[in-house]
């Protein structure tokens, strides 16, 4: 079956009919590599959609207050809810061990100005924590510690862009910015993988920022992050705790749908990998109908094929050509050209794919880094040449069957 | 060398059978030339390829060169083809996209012969019937004579026991027809049987032995003094 001369027969037949083998090898490399840049692309979007979440811990809770929209306690619905000093060190007592840390967040906007620069950004009034929370990066200086908290100190640290905007190419650190009116030292300059809007904001200690306003004790949202020890099912345990001890502290019903707002990075993050897997589930499916399609055209070519060379196969009958020795020449050249085209495809396409991922894909179509594994794209090239193989045995077989005065009769 | 005994073959058409071959006994001894004629439907094609092994016959019993040929499957039939039988068809039945020489040698390949020495008796054979020189062409730069010599080149490559000629020279010019005859002739005096279906007179007049067929059934089988073709031939 392998000898030189049965290759030397299905080389000359495929050498002869290069439109036949052209059809038949185009068809498998277009499937192949549609498969293999859609499936990749499947990846990519996948990938984008990690990068969101991996960026910041998963352990967070983010709690927002909001106005009520029931009545409850003696209070009228519609009743704005605000944090104070006192809801931190209250929740710290009440969960202690199951709170890693507990900082508040006041974001405020305001035009911000070093000598003759100025530009509009967010402040945000927060604690230390908040460094772990955001993933911030410090490329010098340093970020706000307690001490600046207790003191209530005019420090600020200020993102990457904001120090390009503002500064140029000199070094804030020690330098002081206007921030609404107020003069604040640059401590520290961050970088956030969050991207350049991230690195346009400017922390400040919140009780400087309580101190400016007044001298108040309105903390904003609460950023909570939770022992990540107690995984998954405990956190939505303690979602559901902090939800009640907060609304039964804040005297807002436990029916309301409103008043507080909690989110809960963990599950938002599950669910989102939840959407990103079922997404992947639909372009995979997309991506084997291509595949089908593609048996599908081999079928229909193998069968032109087949019933073109019906005269050829007739000839070879009436020569001494067994059957077994038709349906081997024909399922070999079938799985010749299907494997080599195939291959060619599948090159093709992670040569596609990676020569596409790049900063644009990323930011305008949400594909990261798009790509396929190897073992994946060899499988599906190897599925694909075993229909390839199937798809010609049943005409080959048929074919072999036909009896040569059938076959040779003149038409 | 054949010796066919009652023979009947019928096709079913629908519902109703046709009855073609009605009984036939005939044989035929090594180095006869032997013409079949018949009108169309008189059964000689279907006669020829049982002879063949390309169809199967009904009933009857048929014996080549001492083997009973019988119960066939593809694989079988496919190997006593390849050993017994050489076949020349009216529309010539070459592979178009292969050289003269090398449809020569397909019978060869089918014998598992080594690639050389395929090469060599194709050659050969090309050379016996004139066409050496046109070894390396395809079928379609060839003419429809030329073509047919391939054709019987093809046949003798094999080395048969029996060379079946089914309307030779149904598709030439009776000028070019005489040349085809004039090469089976000789062939023939090498001592080669072979069996030809035919309804042109003169053609079947250049064999030692004429069979007629009408309705299934043999009506004539005589000897005649065989015409040479290579009076008709410059």
């Amino acid at each position: 079956m392998f000898n030189r001369d049965v290759w030397k027969e299905i080389f000359e037949a495929i050498q002869k009919n290069k439109l036949r083998t052209f059809l038949t090898g185009f068809t498998v490399a277009l499937g192949i590599f549609i498969f293999v840049t859609l499936f990749g692309m499947g990846n990519g979007l996948t990938n984008t959609f990690m990068k969101f979440f991996g960026n910041d811990p998963t352990n967070i809770f983010k709690i927002y207050p909001t106005t009520t929209t029931l009545p409850y306690a003696g209070f009228k619905a519609k009743r704005q809810i605000e944090f104070e000093n006192g809801d931190l060190d209250a929740i710290i007592k009440e969960f202690g061990p199951m709170v890693e840390y507990i900082t508040p967040s006041i974001q405020r906007g305001g035009v911000v100005t070093y000598k003759d620069q100025s530009d509009n950004y967010t402040t945000y009034g927060v604690g230390p924590g908040m460094q772990i929370a955001e993933k911030t990066i410090m490329m010098k200086g340093r970020y706000l510690n307690s001490q600046d908290i207790r003191e209530k100190t005019k420090y600020a640290v200020i993102g990457r862009m904001v120090e390009k905007d503002l500064f140029k190419d000199e070094n804030a650190v020690g330098e002081y910015i206007d921030v609404a009116g107020s003069v604040f030292k640059v401590i520290g300059v961050f970088q956030d993988d969050g991207g350049d809007n991230e690195e346009r904001s400017i922390f400040i200690p919140f009780t400087t920022r309580q101190l400016l306003e007044g001298n108040n004790d309105k903390i904003g949202q609460i950023t909570l992050a939770f022992n990540k020890a107690m995984g998954y099912g405990g956190a939505m345990k303690f979602d559901k705790q902090l939800n009640s001890y907060i609304r039964k502290k804040k005297q807002i019903s436990p029916e309301d749908p409103r008043g507080i707002y909690l989110a809960n990075v963990a599950d938002e993050l599950k669910q989102s990998q939840q959407f990103a897997s079922i997404l992947k589930i639909i372009i995979s499916a997309i991506a084997f109908v291509v595949i089908i399609s593609g048996v599908i055209g081999i079928s229909n070519i193998m069968v032109f094929i087949v019933k073109e060379r019906t005269k050829e196969i007739g000839i070879r009958k009436a020569m001494g050509a067994t059957p077994k020795t038709i349906i081997s020449t024909i399922l070999l050249e079938s799985i010749f050209i299907t494997a080599i085209f195939g291959f060619i495809g599948m090159i093709l396409g992670i040569i596609v794919l990676n020569s596409i991922g790049g900063k644009v894909l990323e930011d305008d179509y949400f594909i990261t880094n798009p790509s396929i594994d190897s073992g994946m794209a060899v499988f599906v090239t190897i599925l694909l040449i075993i229909c390839g193989a199937l798809a010609a045995y049943v005409p080959a077989k048929r074919a072999a069957r036909i009896k040569p005065i059938v076959a040779l009769r003149d038409d | 060398m054949i010796e066919i005994k009652d023979l009947h073959k019928s096709y079913k058409m629908g519902s109703n059978s046709l009855h073609v071959l009605k009984g036939i006994n005939f044989s035929v001894q090594e180095g006869e030339l032997v013409a079949i004629m018949g009108s169309s439907g008189s059964g000689k094609s279907t006669l020829l390829n049982i002879l063949g092994m390309l169809d199967v016959l009904d009933e009857g019993s048929y014996d080549l060169d001492g083997v009973p040929i019988k119960d066939l499957n593809e694989t079988k039939a496919a190997n006593y083809r390849n050993k017994f039988l050489g076949f020349v068809f009216q529309s010539f039945n070459l592979i178009n996209y292969k050289s003269a020489m090398e449809n020569v040698a397909l019978p060869l390949y089918y014998q598992r012969v080594a690639r050389k020495e395929r090469q060599e008796k194709a050659l050969k054979y090309l050379e016996q019937v004139g066409l050496r020189e046109w070894a390396g062409h395809l079928p379609s730069e060839l003419s429809g004579g030329q073509k047919q010599r391939v054709a019987i080149a093809r046949a003798m490559a094999a080395e048969p026991k029996v060379l079946l000629a089914d309307e030779p020279t149904g598709a030439l010019d009776s000028t070019t027809s005489y040349e085809v005859m004039d090469l089976i002739q000789k062939i023939n005096d090498q001592g080669n049987t072979i069996l030809i279906v035919t309804h042109e007179p003169d053609i079947a007049d250049m064999c030692k032995r004429i069979v007629h067929l009408k309705d299934g059934v043999i009506i004539e089988d005589k000897k005649i003094e065989q015409v040479r073709a290579a009076q008709y031939v410059q």
